[in-house]
């Protein structure tokens, strides 16, 4: 489904991400965890292309972008990557002048040119699959934290994309709000979406995924099956990361 | 007192069509102006640097000259390189010229305002540049953009009476030629700025409007 291949990514000459394999199976949910500055949040970043890798290739489907070549000359090839790689962002970023409707159909209706009323269809069954039956109308300003979150997942599922990139959708809500984002996101797990989730939060990523990355300085230090790893992780800088959340 | 009411009215037409002309060269100038600017702020926003140049130098040329002097240049400039135009064309022109330019800085600011985030999503689903601009950005810049557009505007309603200098017969010119003839000074100035006083309130009024209207997402729940 998604195949990265020696993907690095330097800012002003400092590496940032040192050279990331990885391949992503459909149905799979990826989990990747790391401490700030750990590279994660720019590795899921450079997947859709919002942020330019300097070298390696991402393939996704049968859509492949070489990082090394000129990002300019292949805006084309990552505008259809994009069609097929929803994401998710910490900080919602739902258009505020457009509906919590309007939000889900903009990408159907603009970029995938679908009529009107099918968009408007699939926008209520979408905003429906969220929770947020009744909404359709609000602007985001009148969501809560939580529910603009669920707005944009439904905004991304409207695409129809094989995989959903989620970037620590939880980090910016109020604790009591987490839970129905992270809710929502299981309900896509147990559809079998593929989902690659930057998170916080641990036992989410134990319980949601199939597999867990852990990140650091820029390279994966480990990766295995979600329980196992968090179970008994093999690398020491692994367990001391863990050890600050499995303390309490 | 009754005679310079009478004068007044008597006069009205003779103002009026300058109003009228001075209603042209506004709007004229207010549409083509943001039509260029909004070209000049795209430039600005271009990926290449040379693009970029030249917006900021025409922005730094017409902001940094005196409108009057800009009208010199194109009404009794231009005609010594070959250039010859009319009045009204040579005043919209330059009206036109200048306006682009505070124009091109009020859109260019207005979009910078808007937070990477708004780019962002547009593009994760796949949005060309245009589409987010037009879809996602410009909507949004409007409604920091408006409040200044609208003072450029109503300036420039006022500025047009510096077109009487280069023999474009509007409100102003027009009010100075029934002083020159009936030495009703006072009472012909002062109906002139009350012209230029109800076509700036207006403008305002229309402002306000479209204020409201870029702002309804704010009020309704």
């Amino acid at each position: 489904m998604i195949v990265v291949e020696k993907l690095t990514k330097q800012f002003n000459g400092q590496v940032v991400l040192a050279g990331i394999d990885l391949e992503v199976k459909e149905g799979e949910v990826i989990a990747i965890i790391g401490p700030s500055g750990s590279g994660k949040t720019t590795f899921l970043r450079c997947l859709n292309f919002l942020e330019t890798p300097t070298s390696g290739r991402i393939k996704v489907g049968d859509i492949e972008i070489d990082g090394s070549r000129p990002i300019n000359q292949q805006q084309g090839l990552i505008r259809r990557l994009r069609q097929h790689v929803g994401f998710v962002f910490q900080s919602f970023n739902l258009f505020p002048h457009r509906t919590a409707l309007e939000n889900v159909i903009e990408g159907p209706t603009v970029v995938k040119k679908m009529p009107h009323e099918a968009a408007v269809a699939l926008g209520r069954k979408l905003l429906a699959r969220v929770g947020l039956a009744g909404k359709e109308d609000a602007y985001p300003r009148r969501l809560s934290g939580g529910q603009q979150q669920r707005v944009a997942i439904a905004r991304a599922l409207a695409m129809e994309p094989e995989v959903i990139l989620f970037d620590e959708p939880t980090s910016a809500l109020d604790p009591e709000l987490v839970g129905e984002v992270l809710a929502t996101i299981r309900s896509l797990a147990e559809e079998k979406r593929t989902m690659v989730i930057v998170t916080h939060e641990m036992s989410f990523a134990r319980d949601v995924a199939n597999r867990v990355i852990f990140f650091d300085k820029g390279v994966i230090v480990e990766q295995g099956e979600a329980k196992a790893l968090f179970a008994n992780p093999k690398e020491e800088r692994t367990r001391q990361f863990l050890s600050k959340f499995l303390a309490h | 007192m009754e005679a310079s009411f009478q004068l007044a009215l008597d006069s009205a037409p003779f103002l009026l069509k300058g109003a009228y002309y001075t209603v042209i060269l506004s709007l004229g100038g207010m549409f083509f102006g943001l039509l260029l600017g909004f070209g000049l702020a795209l430039m600005r926003l271009s990926r290449f640097l040379p693009v970029r140049g030249i917006a900021r130098i025409y922005v730094s040329f017409f902001r940094g000259t005196p409108l009057l002097v800009q009208l010199f240049l194109i009404y009794y400039g231009l005609p010594q390189v070959g250039i010859e135009l009319d009045p009204i064309p040579a005043a919209l022109i330059g009206f036109s010229l200048n306006m682009a330019a505070y124009a091109c800085e009020i859109l260019r600011a207005a979009i910078g305002s808007i937070e990477r985030g708004q780019w962002e999503a547009a593009a994760s689903i796949g949005m060309t540049r245009a589409q987010t601009l037009r879809r996602a950005i410009l909507p949004q810049a409007m409604r920091t953009a408006l409040p200044p557009l609208g003072n450029s505007f109503i300036s420039l309603v006022k500025d047009t009476a510096l077109a009487a200098t280069i023999q474009v017969p509007e409100l102003f010119r027009q009010a100075q030629l029934v002083s020159a003839r009936t030495f009703e000074i006072f009472t012909m100035y002062l109906s002139a700025a009350l012209i230029y006083w109800i076509l700036a309130s207006i403008l305002a009024h229309f402002q306000n409007r479209l204020e409201d209207r870029v702002n309804r997402h704010d009020l309704e729940s």
